[in-house]
C-alpha cells in the first residue's frame, strides 16, 4: 500500500455560528486505498465532505493534496484539484440522458456545437472501464435506469474527468442486495486503479467488505482512523458510539473538552 | 432476438433495427413520453372533420390563411417553450407582443422611422421587457406568475397609454405590411421548399455517417430515410397547394406563393431547435428544468438561465406583436389581448411541451399553434359563433393538460421519469 496519503486534512475546526461543528479533524486518503468514513448520525460526515469539496471553508487547518499544501474555496477548486463527490442524491437530471447526464456542466465543444460523438465516444470509455458492459444505449434517459445503474452513471460521471480522490456518500443506502454488491464491486474497481476512494457509510458489511482504512468521526471529532483488518465490527461500532474502543479512540472526557477553560461550577468554589 | 453491438468503448448495446426502432419508440409513448404524437393525430383528425364538413377549409385560400392566422400564437408560444421548460410561466407574453408591435407602430407611423430601425426597437422593448422579468423572478426569487400576472396588469395599461387612451395607429409601411400578408414567388417557394427538404437530409445523413465513422450506434437507415420522405411529402405538397392560383379573380389580382409568414416561421423553428438540442445553453436549459439542484453542483449559472428564457419569451413576443401588427395593418388596445396568451399558452402545452418544466422542443409551438388554428379557422367556416370556439378550444386544452399530466403519472410508475 501507498505510504504517502494523497489526500491529508489535518486540523480541521468549522463551525456554524455558536455551533463548533468539527474539531481538529485529520483524515488521510491514500491512493489505491477505500477509506470508509463512518459516525453516527451527526458526526459531521457530511460537514467534513462539504469542507473537502469546497463548499464550506474551513475554519482552521490545513489540506495537503500530493504533497501541496492547498486552499480549496469552491467547489470549483475542488474539482480543479481531481476530487470529485458523488452525493446521495446523484444530482442526475432524469429527463437527460446518460451521457448528457456524465458531461452536464462541462460539455465537449466543436466551436457552438455540442460535440456529441465526442462525448459519446468518451463515456463509453469511461463506463467500459468501469466494467459496465450492459447499458441498453448510451442515449438512454436516465429516468429509466435502475437505482444501481443510476448509482453506476453517478460515479462514471465523478470518474470521467481524471479525478484522484472520489468521495461517495452512501452509495448503497437505497440499493437493494444485487445491486449494493455491484456498485461495492465499482468502488473497489476504483481504489484499484489508483484512485483514492472516501466511501461514506452506515453499513457495517459494506465497510468491512471493501474499505482498507476506517475512519470514525465521534461528535465531530475524529475517534481513530485504523486499518480494516486491525478491527473488528463491534470495534467500529463502539467507536462510532462512544468514541473510544479499549486502547483506540479518543481519551475518555475531561472537562477541558468543553471550551478550553476550567470553569468551576461547584456551590461556593467561587472564592 | 435482439443482437447486440459493440459501441464506444466495448459497451454492449442493443442494436438497433428498423423494427426495434419503431417498437422502442412505441415504449417510449406507453411509459409516457409523449412528445407532439397526441396533437399530430389531433390536427390530422380535426383536419379530416373540417375537411368533410367544409370543402373550402382544403382550398388553396383557407391553407393560406392559415399561416397568417396562428402566426401570432405559434412565435409567442415558441418563446412561452422556453419558460415552460423551466416549469415557469409567463402570462404577459400577449400583452407584451402589443406594446412592442404598438412601438413599431408609432415610431413608423408618428415618428417616420424606416422598417429597419422601427423593427430593431420592438425587438429590443421585447428583449428588455423578458429581462426585467426575468430579473425580478431570478434574483428576487418572486414566483413568475405573479411577476407576470403584474406586468400582465401594468403592459395593458401601457399599451392604453401608448395608443393615447384607446386610439387606433394604422401603419403603411410596405415592407411591415408585406410580412404577413404577401407571398413569396411561385419561383422562390420551391426554391425554398427544396433547400429545406435537402438541407434536412444532408444533416440527418451526415449526423449518420460522422457517428458510424466513429463506431458509434446510429438510427436505422430506414428510419432515416423514412424521416427524410415524410418532411419531404409535407414540404412539397404543401408547397403544390400553395402556389396554385387561389384569388377569386386572378385577371386583376393575382395571388399565389408561400406567405412569407412561412419561412420566418421556419427561420425561428430551426434556430431555436438547433439552439436547443446543439449548443451548451441548451442542454443547461434541460438540466435547469430538470433538477435544478443537479445543474447547480454542475456549475450552470442557473439565475442567469432563468433570466434569458424569459427574455427569449419576450423577444418572440415581440415577433408575435410584429406579425399581428402587419396582419392587422394597425394597433389597437387589443393587440396581443383578449384569447392571444391563453391560445399561446394553450398552443405550446398541446404540441407536448410540459407545463411540469424540462420536457419541450421549438417544434411543439409550430404543431400545437397549427391545431389551435385549425380549430379556430375550422369552426368559423363551420358557422359557429365565438362562444362555441372557446368552449371547444377550452376542451381540447384540458385534454392536452391531462395527457400531460397522465404521461407524466405513468412516467413515474415506469421509471421512465
Amino acid at each position: 500500500m501507498a505510504a504517502t496519503p494523497l489526500l491529508e486534512i489535518s486540523g480541521i475546526d468549522k463551525s456554524f455560528g455558536p455551533v463548533q461543528v468539527l474539531h481538529d479533524v485529520s483524515l488521510s486518503v491514500y491512493p489505491g486505498e477505500v477509506t470508509a468514513l463512518v459516525g453516527d448520525n451527526g458526526a459531521g460526515k457530511s460537514t467534513l465532505v462539504k469542507c473537502i469539496s469546497g463548499i464550506y471553508t474551513i475554519d482552521s487547518g490545513t489540506v495537503t493534496f500530493d504533497g501541496n499544501q492547498v486552499a480549496i474555496h469552491s467547489p470549483r477548486d475542488a474539482s480543479a484539484l481531481g476530487i470529485e463527490v458523488v452525493y446521495q442524491d446523484l444530482a442526475l437530471c432524469d429527463n437527460l440522458d446518460i451521457v448528457q447526464n456524465m458531461f452536464l456542466g462541462r460539455e465537449k465543444k466543436r466551436g457552438i456545437v455540442l460535440d456529441e460523438p465526442t462525448m459519446e465516444q468518451m463515456a463509453g470509455d469511461t463506463l467500459a472501464s468501469l466494467s459496465v458492459r450492459t447499458v441498453k444505449s448510451l442515449r438512454q434517459l436516465v429516468a429509466s435506469l435502475s437505482g444501481g445503474q443510476r448509482q453506476t452513471v453517478a460515479i462514471a460521471k465523478a470518474v470521467l474527468w481524471n479525478s484522484r480522490v472520489v468521495i461517495l456518500d452512501e452509495p448503497t443506502a437505497a440499493l437493494g442486495v444485487a445491486q449494493t454488491a455491484q456498485v461495492l464491486e465499482l468502488v473497489r474497481r476504483l481504489a484499484d486503479q489508483g484512485l483514492g476512494v472516501v466511501l461514506i457509510s452506515h453499513n457495517m458489511n459494506d465497510v468491512f467488505a471493501v474499505s482498507d482504512r476506517i475512519a470514525a468521526l465521534y461528535l465531530g471529532r475524529m475517534a481513530a482512523q485504523v486499518k480494516t483488518t486491525d478491527v473488528t465490527h463491534s470495534q467500529i461500532v463502539e467507536l462510532i458510539t462512544a468514541g473510544r474502543s479499549g486502547n483506540i479512540g479518543l481519551p475518555p472526557e475531561k472537562p477541558s473538552d468543553f471550551g478550553g477553560e476550567i470553569v468551576d461550577i461547584t456551590p461556593g468554589g467561587d472564592k | 432476438m435482439t443482437t447486440t453491438t459493440t459501441t464506444a468503448g466495448g459497451v454492449k448495446v442493443v442494436k438497433p433495427t428498423v423494427a426495434s426502432h419503431i417498437n422502442d419508440y412505441w415504449g417510449r409513448v406507453r411509459g409516457g413520453d409523449l412528445g407532439s404524437l397526441p396533437a399530430v393525430l389531433g390536427l390530422i383528425v380535426l383536419c379530416l372533420i373540417f375537411g368533410v364538413a367544409r370543402d373550402t377549409f382544403f382550398g388553396a385560400l383557407n391553407f393560406a390563411n392559415l399561416f397568417s392566422q396562428g402566426a401570432q400564437y405559434i412565435f409567442i408560444a415558441m418563446g412561452l417553450v422556453f419558460v415552460l421548460l423551466l416549469g415557469e410561466i409567463d402570462l404577459s407574453a400577449g400583452f407584451a407582443s402589443g406594446v412592442c408591435g404598438a412601438i413599431m407602430a408609432i415610431l413608423l407611423t408618428n415618428h417616420g422611422w424606416d422598417w429597419y430601425t422601427a423593427l430593431p426597437a420592438a425587438m429590443l422593448t421585447g428583449i428588455v421587457i423578458g429581462f426585467v422579468l426575468g430579473f425580478l423572478v431570478a434574483k428576487f426569487g418572486i414566483p413568475s406568475f405573479v411577476v407576470t400576472l403584474a406586468a400582465f396588469l401594468a403592459f395593458q395599461g401601457i399599451l392604453l397609454k401608448l395608443l393615447g387612451g384607446g386610439k387606433n395607429i394604422s401603419i403603411t409601411d410596405s415592407f411591415v405590411l408585406k410580412l404577413a400578408n404577401s407571398n413569396l414567388s411561385v419561383a422562390l417557394s420551391w426554391a425554398f421548399a427544396i433547400i429545406a427538404v435537402v438541407a434536412f437530409a444532408l444533416v440527418q445523413l451526415n449526423t449518420v455517417r460522422t457517428r458510424a465513422a466513429r463506431g458509434l450506434v446510429t438510427d436505422p437507415m430506414g428510419i432515416v430515410l423514412m424521416r427524410i420522405g415524410a418532411l419531404a411529402i409535407i414540404i412539397l405538397v404543401a408547397t403544390a397547394i400553395l402556389t396554385q392560383e387561389r384569388s377569386i379573380n386572378p385577371v386583376i389580382n393575382s395571388v399565389k406563393g408561400v406567405p412569407i409568414v412561412a419561412p420566418i416561421i421556419a427561420f425561428f423553428l430551426i434556430v431555436w431547435t438547433f439552439v436547443l438540442g446543439k449548443t451548451t445553453y441548451g442542454r443547461h436549459l434541460y438540466a435547469v428544468g430538470g433538477n435544478t439542484e443537479a445543474a447547480r453542483r454542475a456549475g450552470i449559472p442557473v439565475d442567469r438561465i432563468r433570466i434569458s428564457v424569459f427574455v427569449i419569451g419576450s423577444f418572440m413576443a415581440s415577433i408575435g406583436g410584429i406579425l399581428a401588427v402587419s396582419r392587422a395593418n394597425s394597433v389597437d388596445p387589443n393587440t396581443g389581448g383578449s384569447n392571444i396568451l391563453l391560445y399561446s399558452v394553450g398552443a405550446a402545452v398541446i404540441g407536448g411541451t410540459s407545463l411540469f418544466g424540462g420536457k419541450g422542443k421549438a417544434i411543439n409551438a409550430v404543431v400545437g399553434g397549427a391545431v389551435i388554428t385549425v380549430i379556430d379557422n375550422g369552426m368559423g367556416l363551420m358557422g359557429y359563433t365565438a362562444g362555441t370556439k372557446y368552449i371547444v378550444t377550452g376542451l381540447i386544452l384540458l385534454i392536452a393538460a391531462s395527457v400531460d399530466a397522465l404521461a407524466r403519472r405513468r412516467a413515474a410508475s415506469t421509471g421512465n421519469r
